[in-house]
């Protein structure tokens, strides 16, 4: 095992890790760096569950070697209203992304544990496109998947969030 | 450097063990700030968290039948309500805190809910069938009534008045208007009652209630959203290491277990402080960090014996339906074969079920420190007091030595792997001799699931010339369920052995036909034995969907055959005013209309078709419509809208479960549609969301729950009771869209264009 230095960027802040570079960026992210927005799911790119955005694009966290992703901007659940708020030039970093904020007033969330995939490939998507058709939420979310069928609240929730 | 102490001391939450020594009995106790929603986290919707304050553990349950048990009023006035019932992620803890807060006239923002442990929760039996409000209801309201009762003695005393003038309001006990007043706090704060709970203290009327029965928002949704709840997947213990569990990708049948050939340990050589951990057939890696035991799991080679005795998932239904079972009649009145004889009309229904995974979101977790005297253990199990027991047995210590905690996990609707999970931690961290956190990896928990066990059923149904039912008959075909955990099988600890034959295995007499008044009735279990067959064991609603949609689309048949409306027809026949309730609500939300000529929506190669149905789990009463479109040439099926209809008494909080009934709808559809764990002669196949695909967004249909509120009904059941009507919906719109029924669920392209052929 090769044992290597990395600087990694996220959510603003510069961390060096001392890994195998090709360690999943999730098992850094969770165990190094104690951030809890990604999580394991799948560890298949297949769920969702640990996603963030690199270099504003959303990623899956399980699949993605630590090297590959070293010096480039990360942006974890933690960090996502700070993300927008720099991406819409606002003064003020608000609590909640707009996208928290409408999953929150939905109720979206049953165990929640989906819940920062949803965040993260919503907050790309309006990022991308502000005022996205339910058509384009839909085809966007489809890649995360929810078990405890919370998907209408989620569409209602992006929907809202596209609105403010 | 990166080592395990420095990841661990980088997490600000991480649980901190402390052992010391009580009453000569080892306690381990545990900082619960881990289990907890933190405090401070943002935004919160209803409530701010309290900071949590918990009583001294001990190593027996408290009573069930003392106040003190539930419930402890701080100093200032607050108050930690204890249940035994674990949140499952669907929002039960908020119900179970209003109906506290509703007899003790507290504000929500005065009480918070302590942590399911062993140490510190009263028995009330596990967190099973949707049942916490239904059990939970009646305890904790007379806990709450036998301290308000204590509390206003205390305060007429004190207040010297007459306790029958005495109002309180936030936990402040006035004698009248603007008069004196003494706060819960001032009476009681930080000692304990030393009541039983009689059951005789006053209770509120429901005409009285300002909170139950209102809708209220949950308090842990912002944590949830914003990354500062912790998961059991995210807690952590000091010093411990990574594991796994090395086992055959897919589990053969469930009495064959798996039987190690031979092992290969040597690459482990190369991945740092990796071990092979072994007891008989239960193997397992730990290393310090954790993509190195992911590594080490897959590093390690290992020759499994197969034998190839499973039906396969194609011959499943065939092999049950033709095999040597134990019959038993659930339930007998009239004679049904000569009711038939003289009913105007006579249909047969015929339908297969598959097995269905759990699978949950997350794959289940577990922490544990097993030490020679004494160990802690953090898991996700629905019944922490009954894991306590089998994670005893595997490590060979008294029960009074393990303290369970749970630790909230994702959604897993049933029996999912997290008792396994736990026996899996227990057993490594004892062979490891350190803290282990076991993570279940994605085929692990599709691979080794207590699935939702599969159903051959066949109703042949009989009504008069005006469509009132007189004979009902429905054989059901199911096997056994399993008892025993992977762990404990594999390492040699306990033989696969199957549940008693309780009534939940077998047919459900009030999904088959139970909501209909029917003179005559025959309902009959076929059981097979389970050790041939892959494990099973409950998943939400377990076999209800399978009933419904058999029996639901006989009743519909008649209906055809007679030209009757399908809500028509079940209105004729529903027995009492509940069911007429929910099937009257669902028409209406779904504006059924009676005049509308069946499968004349949609175009020519597209068609719509709109279904009804009534069911059930356990108890309360569901109703459900369906909207559906089938593609004529490719066999997809989309369904557009789905409508349900819940009866689960007085509902304490109508938000949380219009929540519950919207994931019921779209989990049915997903199990009506997609779900359907393979197998072939050796193993299960279906090993992540690949193999076993559940239904995406963009797939997912519109959906309106309606909640039928009760509020002079005792609460009852509200998280799985309306999937069999939802199931039964979507068949009976299969039919009324394309003029053919289905016979297998889930609803496949290739099994639709089958059907479409056939006939
Ligand atoms: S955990 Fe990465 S996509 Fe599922
Ligand atoms: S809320 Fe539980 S998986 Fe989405």
């Amino acid at each position: 095992m090769a044992q290597q230095r990395f600087t990694l960027i996220v959510n603003g802040q510069t961390h060096v890790i001392d890994a195998d570079g090709q360690t999943p960026l999730l098992y850094i992210l969770q165990n190094d760096l104690a951030l809890r927005g990604a999580r394991f799911g799948c560890g298949l790119a297949q769920c969702g569950s640990c996603s963030v955005l690199v270099d504003d694009r959303e990623v899956r966290a399980c699949i993605t070697p630590l090297a590959a992703v070293a010096g480039r901007a990360i942006t974890t659940l933690e960090g996502v209203a700070a993300w927008h708020a720099r991406r819409r030039d606002l003064a003020r970093v608000p609590d909640m992304h707009p996208v928290q904020q409408a999953l929150l007033e939905a109720e979206a969330p049953q165990c929640g544990y989906c819940m920062n995939g949803i965040v993260m490939k919503s907050a790309e998507l309006l990022d991308q496109n502000p005022q996205p058709t339910e058509e384009q939420i839909r085809a966007a979310l489809a890649g995360h998947l929810c078990r405890c069928g919370t998907y209408p609240s989620i569409l209602r929730a992006v929907q809202k969030a596209a609105r403010t | 450097m990166r080592s395990p102490e420095t990841s661990s001391d980088l997490l600000p939450q991480a649980a901190r063990r402390d052992f010391l020594r009580a009453g000569g009995a080892l306690v381990v106790g545990l900082s619960l700030a881990a289990c907890a929603t933190p405090e401070g986290s943002g935004v919160r919707s209803g409530m701010r968290a309290l900071p949590l304050r918990l009583r001294e553990p001990q190593s027996t349950p408290p009573a069930a039948d003392r106040v003190d048990s539930f419930l402890v009023i701080h100093e200032d006035s607050t108050v930690t309500l204890y249940t035994g019932f674990a949140e499952l992620g669907q929002g039960t803890t908020t119900s179970l805190l209003q109906i506290a807060a509703e007899e003790l006239d507290l504000g929500m923002d005065q009480i918070r809910a302590a942590p399911l442990d062993t140490h510190l929760s009263p028995n009330q039996g596990g967190t099973y069938s949707s049942a916490s409000v239904q059990r939970g209801r009646p305890q904790i309201t007379a806990a709450a009534a036998e301290a308000r009762r204590a509390l206003l003695a205390l305060a007429a005393t004190r207040l010297d008045a007459d306790v029958a003038r005495l109002s309180v309001a936030r936990g402040r006990v006035r004698a009248r208007k603007g008069g004196r007043s003494v706060s819960y706090g001032e009476l009681i704060g930080g000692q304990r009652f030393e009541l039983s709970i009689t059951g005789k203290a006053p209770v509120k009327a429901s005409t009285e209630y300002r909170l139950v029965g209102q809708k209220h928002k949950r308090a842990d949704l912002a944590a949830k959203l914003t990354g500062q709840q912790v998961y059991i997947q995210q807690q952590r213990l000091p010093g411990m290491l990574h594991a796994r569990v090395i086992r055959p990708r897919g589990q053969a049948a469930y009495g064959a277990g798996a039987r190690v050939l031979r092992v290969d340990d040597s690459a482990l050589a190369s991945i740092p402080g990796a071990r092979l951990l072994r007891r008989n057939d239960f193997l397992g890696v730990v290393a310090p960090l954790e993509w190195d035991a992911i590594r080490a799991a897959q590093a390690v080679i290992v020759e499994w014996e197969s034998p190839p005795t499973l039906p396969t998932s194609a011959g499943l239904h065939a092999q049950m339906r033709a095999a040597t079972t134990t019959d038993n009649v659930v339930l007998e009145r009239g004679d049904v074969r000569v009711a038939a004889d003289e009913a105007a009309a006579t249909v047969v229904q015929r339908g297969n079920a598959p097995y269905q995974a759990h699978a949950p979101f997350a794959p289940n977790c577990a922490l544990a420190d097993i030490q020679p005297e004494g160990g802690l253990v953090i898991c996700s199990s629905q019944d922490v007091h009954a894991a306590r027991r089998g994670i005893a047995a595997l490590v060979g210590l008294p029960a009074e030595k393990i303290r369970v905690q749970f630790g909230e996990g994702a959604g897993t609707y049933g029996h999912s792997c997290y008792d396994d999970v736990a026996q899996a931690a227990a057993l490594l961290s004892q062979l490891a001799g350190s803290p282990v956190r076991v993570q279940f990896m994605r085929a692990d928990e599709h691979g080794w699931d207590t699935y939702g066990p599969p159903h051959v059923g066949e109703a042949r149904l009989a009504c008069d010339a005006n469509g009132r039912l007189v004979a009902y008959e429905y054989h059901g075909w199911q096997h056994n369920w399993s008892l025993v955990e992977t762990t404990s099988q594999l390492a040699g600890a306990a033989p696969a052995t199957e549940w008693p034959p309780v009534a939940v295995q077998g047919v459900n007499a009030l999904v088959c036909g139970g909501m209909y008044s029917i003179p005559s009735v025959k309902l009959v279990n076929h059981r097979l034995p389970g050790l041939q067959y892959l494990r099973g064991a409950w998943l939400r609603s377990p076999l209800d969907l399978a009933f419904a949609f058999v029996s639901e689309q006989a009743i519909d048949q008649l209906a055809v055959q007679l030209s009757i409306d399908p809500v028509e027809m079940r209105r004729r026949n529903v027995k009492d005013e509940r069911w007429r309730g929910v099937l009257d609500a669902v028409a209406e939300a779904s504006q059924w209309n009676a005049a509308r000529v069946p499968g004349r929506l949609g175009n020519e190669r597209i068609r719509r078709g709109r279904g009804v149905g009534l069911g059930t789990h356990l108890i309360s009463h569901g109703a459900s419509v369906a909207d559906i479109e089938v593609n004529l040439d490719s066999g997809q099926v989309r369904i557009l809208h789905l409508y349900g209809a819940l009866d689960a008494g007085l509902v304490v909080n109508p938000l949380t479960v219009e929540h519950q009934i919207e994931g019921q709808l779209v989990q049915t559809a997903s199990r009506m549609l997609l779900e359907e764990v393979h197998f072939d002669a050796g193993r299960v196949t279906s090993l992540d969301w690949v193999g076993y695909p559940i239904l995406r967004m963009d797939a997912c249909p519109a959906v309106t729950p309606v909640v039928v509120q009760r509020m002079n009904e005792r609460s009852t059941g509200a998280g799985e009771e309306t999937m069999a009507a939802a199931a039964a919906a979507i068949a009976n719109a299969f039919f009324d869209a394309t003029g053919r029924r289905m016979e297998q669920f889930p609803f496949t392209p290739e099994r639709v264009l089958e059907t479409l052929k056939a006939v």
